[in-house]
């Protein structure tokens, strides 16, 4: 067991979810807009507080985890990224070993990690360049390295192709359900096909609530889809197409 | 990368030991040092203290430039954009015109006021909200400034003219004692803020990503708030608003070193303290005996340099 909510609420955009997560594997997290996706990533994090309800890491109250321990342990990788200074992309994934450091300099495990990161993303062709000239590919293949240097057990992705092009969408899918074999990968996603093509379990929310859980088979069912996303799917050769 | 700092470090020595010994008047090190008169006078009792203070302000204010810019996310941001130091000036001028002593003490006293105010503006519930304070920061800057306005039309002739010196900033000579009580402030604070290089890197990116890297976030941005306006507020309360030193000196470096806070901190504190020394030592003797304002100078030399790295590196700025 991962991760344990039950009746888990916030001022806005949640109202009493219950589900629990498996340690490993590839869970999405798909509904309209405004249904909750992102809230409940973000609680997920430990970003947004304070929640109402139960919501648990590991059997530990997510408010009650150490900032520093839970980095080890979850990491999480925004929409998108911008930023205002020249740091270079190899700067950007060193950052992913905050939760590790203590001291002035990196050490030689920082840089062992930091180099297995940006050869699983295969981002080493461009780790001296500023980060702000990179490609939206690139630079969120960048973010995906920074958070695996943090070396954890749990990644949460808030739509994570949202600014990439039809190939690097499919790439990105496929290196996350690689990398679901040995952890915990929750994504938020639009893209139903791609939750059904490449998730083990699909969490589908509507209105603060979750309107259906399960393989996603089951929870993006036709007849789901249509009542929550107000499109009417037929399911061709294992993919949705919509009739609006 | 150390590199950098050594160059900094070596940089800053040479103009210490070089800008008491230019000046208006010619004096000889050998008699100086002999105790000769006027030699020894002008060097210890004139320049030296006056050197000394352009240091720590230039090191204090550059360093506060790169840290507000980190916590605000704003490369525009200055150590003067959250209003600190026109509270300063609003302590001072008051001073001015009521009379009273200790013009110095109610400059910090009006910088703290004005630093409370903007904090108790931006704090949302337990949270801080940067894009609230920057408003706030211009907000109050505007108001203080329009008192200071206000009070310098009643001033007589007299206190209008302190006023107007006030506010065009500028370096003395101040005692010793003086100095001393600058340094024991501004270097622990500035060593403080230079050692939490890592952390300022997570918070240049973002609250969110500072966050989930295990940062406390919250504590580390008031902190540095409250660092950056001591330091500012305290070199401010002696010198007035030094304008361009936090933006030219910061923006010049990261063109040179990157943005990573570990090089760019203690070279921005070393090669703003030289910066400011070279600005005045040329406010002392471009036109001798006549004095040009330290501010005038560091926005008359310092402005063209800065515009021509910008227009020769920039296909690497990427703004």
């Amino acid at each position: 067991m991962s991760f344990r909510a039950a009746n888990l609420s916030f001022a806005y955009g949640l109202r009493g979810a219950t589900f629990e997560l498996p340690p490993s594997g590839f869970v999405t997290i798909a509904g309209p807009n405004g249904a909750g996706k992102s809230t409940l990533l973000g609680i997920l994090a430990g970003l947004r507080h304070p929640y109402f309800g139960e919501c648990q890491y590991r059997g530990i109250e997510i408010r009650r985890w150490r900032r520093r321990d839970f980095a080890r342990q979850v990491a999480f990788l925004p929409q998108s990224m911008k930023l205002e200074f020249p740091f270079t992309a190899e700067q950007v994934v060193f950052m992913g070993r905050a939760p590790y450091a203590d001291g002035w300099f990196e050490s030689q495990q920082d840089h062992d990690a930091v180099a297995r990161a940006m050869t699983t993303t295969d981002t080493l062709a461009f780790a001296t360049r500023d980060f702000r000239s990179l490609s939206g590919g690139e630079k969120q293949r960048i973010i995906l390295a920074s958070a695996l240097a943090q070396e954890p057990e749990t990644l949460l992705l808030d739509e994570p192709t949202t600014f990439l092009d039809l190939k690097h969408q499919l790439a990105m899918y496929k290196l996350l359900s690689a990398l679901a074999k040995k952890m915990l990968i929750v994504a938020v996603t639009h893209d139903l096909n791609l939750a059904l093509r490449f998730s083990d379990r699909v969490i589908v929310m509507e209105d603060g609530r979750i309107a259906a859980q399960g393989p996603p088979g089951e929870a993006l069912a036709p007849n789901v889809i249509d009542r929550v996303f107000g499109v009417h799917p037929e399911l061709r050769d294992g993919w949705l197409v919509y009739d609006a | 990368m150390t590199r950098s700092v050594w160059i900094s470090l070596v940089v800053l020595i040479a103009v210490a030991l070089a800008a008491p010994l230019i000046g208006s008047s010619h004096i000889e090190l050998r008699r100086a040092l002999a105790g000769a008169s006027p030699d020894h006078e002008i060097l210890f009792y004139a320049r030296l203290p006056r050197v000394l203070l352009a240091l720590l302000a230039g090191a204090a204010l550059s360093l506060t430039g790169v840290l507000f810019q980190c916590l605000l996310r704003d490369p525009l941001a200055e150590p003067y954009t959250l209003g600190i130091s026109s509270g300063g000036s609003v302590g001072a001028v008051i001073g001015i015109c009521f009379g009273l002593p200790f013009i110095g003490l109610l400059s910090l006293a009006g910088a703290g006021t004005a630093l409370l105010i903007v904090l108790w503006i931006a704090f949302e519930g337990r949270r801080l909200s940067s894009f609230t304070l920057l408003l706030a920061g211009v907000t109050m800057n505007s108001i203080l400034l329009a008192i200071v306005l206000f009070l310098h039309n009643l001033a007589s002739f007299s206190q209008s003219f302190a006023i107007t010196r006030w506010l065009m900033g500028g370096l003395d000579s101040v005692e010793y004692s003086t100095l001393a009580w600058l340094a024991a402030g501004v270097i622990p604070v500035c060593l403080l803020v230079i050692a939490r290089s890592r952390q300022w890197n997570l918070l240049a990116v973002g609250e969110e990503w500072a966050s989930s890297r295990g940062l406390s976030t919250t504590t580390y941005t008031v902190l540095g708030y409250i660092a950056g306006s001591f330091l500012t507020g305290i070199v401010t309360s002696l010198t007035g608003p030094i304008g361009f030193v936090g933006l030219i000196v910061p923006h010049a470096l990261r063109l040179k070193l990157g943005a990573d806070h570990r090089m760019l901190m203690p070279c921005s504190f070393l090669l703003g303290a030289a910066f400011l020394a070279v600005c005045d030592t040329l406010s002392r003797t471009v036109i001798a005996p006549t004095e040009i304002p330290v501010g005038v100078v560091t926005a008359l030399a310092g402005g063209p340099f800065f515009i021509w790295l910008l227009r020769s590196k920039r296909r690497s700025l990427w703004l």
